[in-house]
């Protein structure tokens, strides 16, 4: 469990839930990233988080990882004692070869096997002894998930793991994605910019804004979740709209930044 | 085509005139190349192979004394005579064995030390800082220190050859450890490494291109440190093999000494960068 400075209490989760946070303070040199943010997760559910960039995403996701070391602030925490992160760059060691990254950490006489394994599952066999560099983008990242989810994990942050592919590749990957989680069923945060990728995968989607939660919508969007839907649509545009975009004319207003405006 | 026309404007011309027939469709610009063009083959060895012609050259007309300099097939005999008498190969052992053990020395307190300096703030604060001063002083200006200290003997030249290695070892290593990713770091606290974990998989790794980039300098600094201290009151070497040939003026030993010198030098310089490759294939590939 990771140790946290800067006025945090940290406490085990209740049975059933995977995170909660309460009244999360998060500053870096007097800049309130994070100002007073509660958010829950159950056990084995999917959220996804938007929010425009500087919104303070990645904090929520760090301060969860345990590696904020330099922020400051107060509130509640708890999260597993197994959390594995996914980051937007695959952060492979070009060091070690691909099956050697996947068991990177782990223990025990099987770890090899379990690391084997975990490459099937994306899809990945016959890669074991290839190098980092030898993989393309989205192949690498595939590595990378395999390493996150040998771990079993109770709590699986991702750091807009997807937001350096191409589209192609991206919408793959959501279906890969999408089979871990049914498989595996770990509680999931997906951080992303990307309102498209929060509707096709997760639960519910919570919206991050002036370092707060500022929507916190179930999706109820059928599957198969197709942008053709009216559902869809309506969500889709419910969310642009929170996020400050016209979903029509793309033009930003200037809604939220005002609203939540001079904090500091 | 028309290369040797100098001007631009003046090669169009050549061109057009040179392939009427071609008309309009095959007009294409004759440009002069501004690049150095393809490589010799072997055209690293044409400057050496010249020396030695004009080397040759003047000793076989008498243009070279002898005295100064021995001619080129001279030096050859005298080569083999060294050889067959043994005294060649006791030297060139004693002087690598000199310059092993000072490298040895060398190489395992810059590391040690970089290592320190490199994990712990503490370390850099206390270590860094001297050897940053000792490396502002040549280490060969503290042989004078040395040889009051420790003598004459071996000691004090496996010391001054060790303090003349560790220094760019220190330099690459701790500079190899300064600049791993804090990316890596953060990777290794999600996936809770233990310290020597994190240190075995993670810190070495990352800092062996800059140790074995510190180890080609340090091979040649203690080569250079062995050619100074086997001037000191040596009676056995290569260095001590050439300052006995200074005394009666024998020119072709002392150029055999400074054949084998340069030999000793491109071969480690070789064995390192082979150790390179080997361990460091996975950016070969890469380089391609």
């Amino acid at each position: 469990m990771a140790t946290h400075t800067g006025g945090l209490t940290v406490t085990a989760p209740e049975a059933g839930a995977a995170v909660r946070i309460e009244g999360l303070v998060r500053a870096f040199g007097g800049r309130r990233v994070l100002d007073g943010l509660d958010l829950s997760l159950r056990a084995g559910e999917f959220v996804a988080m938007l929010g425009r960039s500087g919104s303070g995403k990645s904090t929520v996701l760090r301060a969860l990882a345990g590696v904020d070391h330099d922020a400051g602030g107060e509130g509640v925490l708890s999260a597993p004692a197994h959390v594995s992160v996914v980051f937007q760059d695959a952060r492979l060691l070009p060091w070690k070869r691909v099956l050697a990254n996947v068991a990177l950490g782990l223990t025990g006489a099987d770890a090899e096997e379990r690391a084997r394994t975990a490459l099937a599952e994306v899809g990945l066999a016959g890669r074991e002894d290839a190098w980092p560099v030898e993989l393309s983008g989205g192949e690498q990242q595939r590595v990378s998930l395999a390493r996150s989810l040998v771990r079993e994990p109770e709590l699986l942050l991702a750091d807009e793991p997807f937001g350096a592919l191409d589209a192609l590749t991206r919408t793959r990957m959501h279906a890969l994605l999408a089979r871990l989680y049914e498989r595996h069923r770990p509680a999931v945060l997906l951080v992303t910019h990307d309102v498209d990728e929060a509707v096709a995968l997760a639960d519910r989607i919570v919206v991050l804004d002036g370092g707060r939660i500022a929507a916190d919508l179930a999706v109820e969007v059928p599957a198969p979740r197709r942008p053709a839907g009216a559902e869809y649509a309506a969500l889709r545009e419910r969310l642009l709209a929170r996020l400050g975009v016209d979903a029509l004319t793309g033009r930003e207003d200037d809604g939220p930044e005002s609203r939540y405006a001079p904090h500091d | 085509m028309s290369t040797d026309v100098p001007g631009g404007r003046l090669s169009l011309a050549e061109t057009t005139k040179a392939a009427p027939a071609a008309g309009n469709a095959g007009r294409r610009v004759a440009r002069r190349r501004l690049g150095p063009g393809r490589p010799i083959p072997y055209g690293r060895a044409l400057g050496p192979l010249l020396l030695l012609a004009v080397w040759s050259a003047g000793s076989a007309t008498g243009l070279i004394d002898a005295r100064n300099l021995s001619a080129p097939w001279t030096v050859v005999t005298t080569a083999g005579d060294l050889i067959a008498d043994g005294r060649l190969q006791s030297n060139v052992w004693t002087s690598t064995e000199r310059a092993l053990s000072g490298l040895a020395y060398g190489t395992a307190a810059g590391l040690l030390l970089a290592l320190i300096a490199g994990l712990s703030r503490l370390g850099e604060g206390v270590i860094d800082g001297p050897v940053q001063i000792k490396r502002g002083i040549p280490s060969l200006a503290l042989i004078p220190l040395l040889i009051l200290w420790f003598g004459i003997g071996e000691s004090m030249k496996v010391i001054t050859i060790a303090l003349g290695a560790f220094v760019p070892v220190y330099i690459h290593t701790h500079n190899g450890l300064r600049t791993i990713d804090s990316r890596y770091v953060e990777l290794a606290e999600t996936l809770g490494l233990s310290r020597p974990r994190f240190l075995l998989h993670i810190v070495l790794p990352g800092a062996l291109p800059g140790f074995l980039l510190g180890m080609r300098f340090a091979v040649t600094a203690a080569w250079l440190a062995l050619a100074v201290v086997e001037q000191v009151n040596a009676t056995s070497g290569i260095g001590y093999m050439m300052g006995l040939a200074r005394t009666y003026g024998q020119t072709d030993i002392i150029i055999v000494g400074l054949v084998v010198y340069g030999l000793l030098g491109l071969l480690s310089d070789g064995l390192v960068r082979l150790v390179e490759r080997k361990v460091l294939s996975w950016r070969r590939t890469l380089a391609g």
